[in-house]
């Protein structure tokens, strides 16, 4: 019998800056499903913040219901954490990050956490443009309650059970862009060349960073006939453009390929290399975006990628004019400096 | 990448390291699991199909099992395999209802076996239950060639071989003891079908410097010998010391090698004060097995490496001291060694010195003008694959056919020659007819999460085997030094065994490419890489690009993306993580089985 995942590692795994390898960043061993597209996200999330070298310490793990909000916990065990109420996870973000806008948090939802119960909340986390990476793990069915179609799932599709889905499909990545997210792409839990570099421009970036990524449910999702199995993703996934992230520390040499390439600088100086792969991809124009999602739907494709970057755009601190020393950093007499300033602001509203 | 040949088994046993390192291929982890399910007797009778003398080699086998153990690849110490075997022989009950019948109608065919050492007796354990009179001449009065002659009894005590001696004995096994061939022209008159060669190599060699003509004119100067010589004599008893003839109370043994650290630990018994052993090698580059050494050292025996021996110093007849230059081994770029003088000397008093640098076959015997064809360093010429020589009845084996290696070497040599023998006196080819062995893999699955093995993998220390006290173990000859496992311990280090055998089976038609095998692994062994034409390039898509060149990958065909999954073999834990994470049963924890072990031995 094998719950436990060896202790051993490859005696040449390589370190990072910090003099850690990948296995110092995982979690518990999952308990979902064999094959979940969500344990493949958990690695890349894994792989990532160790080529980043970030200090585990230093991130806040957020999520609400659902298999998808159970995977935090198999990532990153040495970071902050909180399993908030279904589709609530944005406000318990928003509030952390409030008090302590330092940590970098890594939010993981999934179709009916965020685009189900926790729709609105979804909606006004984007608008406020908290300084966050925001992962929803995209199935199109509720694998937790056995499979039942997700609001996510494309019109006319059937679920496992037979039911056919009624409804127009919710694209989280076009509502992304609508309500002004500055960081928008789509991957696919099964290609992690493409995952990985989205993930770590994400926690580059400051601002609002929204993916969604295609994670086929394998128990409930995996059949002929849903649009979200491997198989399916696999044949009719494409994209407008690779992006590779180049870190800040690497010399930037300048690629064979040139007029198709453009670097964009994120706000840590780090670089996001896009080589254009479809003549009308512009990582600028989020209208543009919105039109190649939806003409790629129409023709069954998928589009994935980074969709649109605004590296210069406001976060949620700078629009407020907050404090810039978190608010877990202030002592107490700065935090609550007592009755005297108090009867102050109180006397300033007579 | 080429796609792994999985039709045939050479790529599954090379992956149970410690079976492919056996010369033997003795099936390692399972016996190892079946101690582990106190299954005592099985795991000898496993041993036993395959290596003959399990409580012999339970103690003093070369071991080249231990350093291909993949537990010291990816901990740091190998699991203690020799020590499990003795534990094996140790705690196992009557094995005699399960020997093989011996068929009461003979097949008529008449085999000799020269010599009655660990080659020949295997040669006789193969043949006897096939219907075949095998009879056996041996110039000493017992059986066991140099297990018995060259090892001491505190090392492998005389029961533990006779018992296993025996159960070759007794299978009707016609001896001659005390019968030296001096002519193989003669016994091949004697109407054999075959002839087997077994004599080992048992002339140890002299150091031809100044005063040692002297010495060793008179043949019977107790002052100086050759450490075979020297061990047999004891072994037999043919060498006693008591208040008249006084044991020597200083020795100096030369060499660096098992028979060195041997003599030197009878010398101590027998009643020398100091013993010392000079080794012209440095102390790591010596021949002998660490143990040895460490065994050695326990024991207060002082070991002097970087010594060359210039001079026996003799004085009024009498050996009173041996001269020796301290010398450097300097080491040219293809890893030649040559010694270079530092110009110091060492004289080292003694009242005897024991010459143990090496050993030679002897083949005065043999005709040249019967048919066996010599090479030019004056050993038979021996196909590699038969055993047999350029006389197609005569076939050789052990140190005989190849000079002086180990026991467990002589055994598989024993092994392949039968299965020659055997063909030859059928009127097959021992070549072109030999068979090779059929093959299984079987499935291990019992649950989702349940194996028929122990899979969970954890770090755990070697354990040391206990013995006798150091004060102790010099006072006598024939006490064993070491006690072995008791069973506590037997079963901690039967598990840290990683069950190589248990293999990691691969379906592409299977496989729906969700990487969560290669997510899951803790040793990162599996990659799902795009093909390209250059096998570096592929390489440099691995998880660890670095790797090592002994190890084989387990390369699948093309999956339906094109990726191909690649695993390197290296590392691999065989916790079964993957087959255990695989949504479609692509991956599958697969026993190896080879149903006629000894037709591997090639």
């Amino acid at each position: 019998m094998s719950f436990i995942k060896s202790k051993f590692r490859h005696p040449r795994l390589p370190v990072n800056d910090l003099g850690l390898t990948y296995r110092d960043y995982e979690g518990a061993l999952s308990t979902l499903c064999a094959g979940c597209g969500h344990d493949s996200i958990t690695s890349a999330i894994v792989q990532s913040c160790h080529e980043l070298s970030i200090e585990p310490s230093n991130v806040a793990k957020l999520s609400g219901i659902g298999c998808s909000s159970k995977a935090p916990n198999y990532f990153l065990n040495k970071a902050h954490g909180f399993n908030s109420v279904h589709g609530r996870m944005p406000s318990v973000a928003t509030g952390a990050n409030l008090a302590n806008q330092e940590l970098l948090y890594l939010a993981m939802s999934g179709d009916g956490d965020s685009a189900s119960i926790g729709f609105g909340q979804f909606a006004h986390v984007v608008r406020r443009q908290l300084n966050m990476v925001y992962m929803v793990a995209n199935n199109g069915v509720y694998g937790l309650t056995k499979g039942q179609l997700a609001a996510t799932a494309d019109k006319g599709v059937k679920n496992k059970a037979g039911d056919l889905s009624l409804f127009t499909d919710i694209d989280l990545c076009v509502m992304a862009l609508q309500l002004g997210a500055s960081f928008v792409a789509r991957s696919f839990s099964g290609d992690k060349q493409q995952l990985v570099p989205l993930l770590k421009a994400a926690m580059s970036h400051k601002g609002f960073a929204f993916i969604d990524i295609i994670s086929p449910c394998v128990t409930f999702n995996n059949h002929a006939g849903s649009t979200r199995s491997y198989d399916y993703v696999h044949d009719h996934v494409t994209t407008g453009a690779v992006a590779d992230f180049v870190p800040i520390k690497t010399e930037i040499t300048s690629s064979g390929e040139s007029g198709e390439c453009g670097d964009v600088c994120l706000h840590d100086g780090s670089i996001m290399r896009i080589q254009k792969l479809m003549p009308e991809y512009d990582s600028t124009n989020a209208s543009q975006a919105i039109m190649d999602i939806e003409k790629n739907k129409q023709e069954g494709k998928i589009l994935t990628g980074l969709f649109y970057l605004e590296p210069t755009a406001n976060d949620f601190h700078e629009i407020n004019n907050t404090n810039d020393t978190p608010l877990n950093k202030l002592n107490q007499d700065t935090l609550c400096p007592g009755n005297r300033v108090l009867t102050g602001i109180n006397d300033s509203f007579r | 990448m080429k796609k792994t040949d999985t039709s045939n088994y050479q790529h599954f046993l090379k992956v149970v390291d410690c079976q492919q390192a056996c010369p033997a291929h003795t099936p390692v982890p399972e016996y190892i699991r079946l101690i582990a399910e106190r299954r005592y007797t099985d795991a000898y009778l496993i041993n036993w199909e395959s290596n003959v003398f399990p409580g012999v080699l339970g103690r003093v086998c070369d071991r080249p099992c231990e350093p291909a153990c993949r537990r010291g690849r990816v901990e740091d110490t190998p699991v203690a395999i020799c020590r499990l075997k003795r534990v094996a022989a140790d705690n196992k009950e009557d094995i005699t209802p399960f020997l093989p019948k011996i068929p009461r109608k003979k097949n008529g065919k008449r085999i000799a076996l020269i010599g009655a050492g660990p080659a020949s007796m295997t040669v006789a354990r193969d043949l006897l239950p096939l219907g075949y009179d095998v009879v056996m001449f041996e110039r000493d009065a017992k059986a066991g060639g140099m297990m018995r002659s060259q090892i001491p009894a505190f090392r492998l005590p005389e029961t533990v071989l006779d018992e296993e001696l025996n159960y070759i004995i007794n299978m009707g096994l016609e001896c001659h003891f005390g019968e030296e061939i001096t002519s193989l022209d003669k016994l091949l008159q004697a109407n054999f079908d075959a002839i087997f060669v077994g004599t080992g190599a048992p002339s140890g060699r002299w150091l031809k410097i100044p005063g040692h003509d002297q010495l060793a004119s008179e043949s019977t100067n107790p002052q100086i010998d050759t450490g075979i010589n020297w061990l047999a004599k004891v072994s037999f008893e043919h060498l006693k010391y008591d208040d008249e003839n006084l044991a020597p109370k200083k020795v100096v043994v030369l060499g660096g090698g098992n028979t060195a650290m041997d003599c030197c630990r009878t010398a101590k018994r027998l009643g020398a004060d100091e013993v010392t052993v000079l080794v012209r090698s440095s102390f790591e580059a010596m021949k002998a097995s660490p143990w040895e050494k460490e065994d050695a050292t326990a024991e207060g025996i002082s070991i002097l490496p970087n010594y060359n021996p210039l001079e026996y110093k003799i004085e009024n007849g009498k050996l009173v001291a041996v001269l020796f230059e301290q010398v450097e081994s300097v080491y040219d770029k293809v890893g030649n060694r040559s010694l270079k003088t530092t110009g110091e000397t060492l004289l080292v008093e003694c009242d005897q010195v024991l010459v143990a640098v090496g050993q030679d076959t002897v083949f005065d015997w043999i005709e040249r003008d019967i048919g066996v064809k010599f090479n030019q360093w004056d050993s038979p010429k021996v196909n590699s694959k038969s055993l047999q020589s350029s006389l197609p009845n005569v076939f050789f084996g052990g140190d005989a056919a190849f000079g002086p290696k180990n026991i467990i070497t002589a055994v598989a040599n024993g092994h392949q020659a039968a299965i020659s023998m055997d063909l030859f006196c059928q009127n097959a080819d021992p070549i072109e007819d030999r068979s090779d062995t059929s093959f299984n893999l079987v499935s291990q699955k019992m649950g989702i999460h349940e194996w028929t093995y122990q899979s969970g993998i954890d770090h755990q220390e070697r354990n040391i085997v206990p013995h006798i006290s150091w004060d102790e173990a010099v006072k006598t000859l024939t006490t064993e030094v070491e006690l072995g496992f008791d069973e506590k311990l037997a079963l901690e280090e039967a598990s840290r065994c990683l069950n190589c055998d248990v293999h990691t089976i691969f379906t592409e038609s299977t496989c729906i490419e969700c990487s969560a095998c290669e997510d899951v692994c803790p040793m990162d062994c599996i990659n799902f890489v795009e093909e390209e034409n250059d096998d570096d390039q592929m390489v440099k898509q691995f998880r660890v690009p670095d790797l090592n060149s002994e190890q084989s990958l387990l390369v699948s065909a093309p999956l339906k993306t094109g990726h191909i999954m690649v695993k390197d073999e290296d590392v691999c834990l065989h916790c079964g993580l993957c087959a255990e994470r695989c949504p479609t049963g692509a991956w599958d924890m697969k026993k190896l089985m080879l149903n006629n072990i000894n037709a591997t031995i090639k």
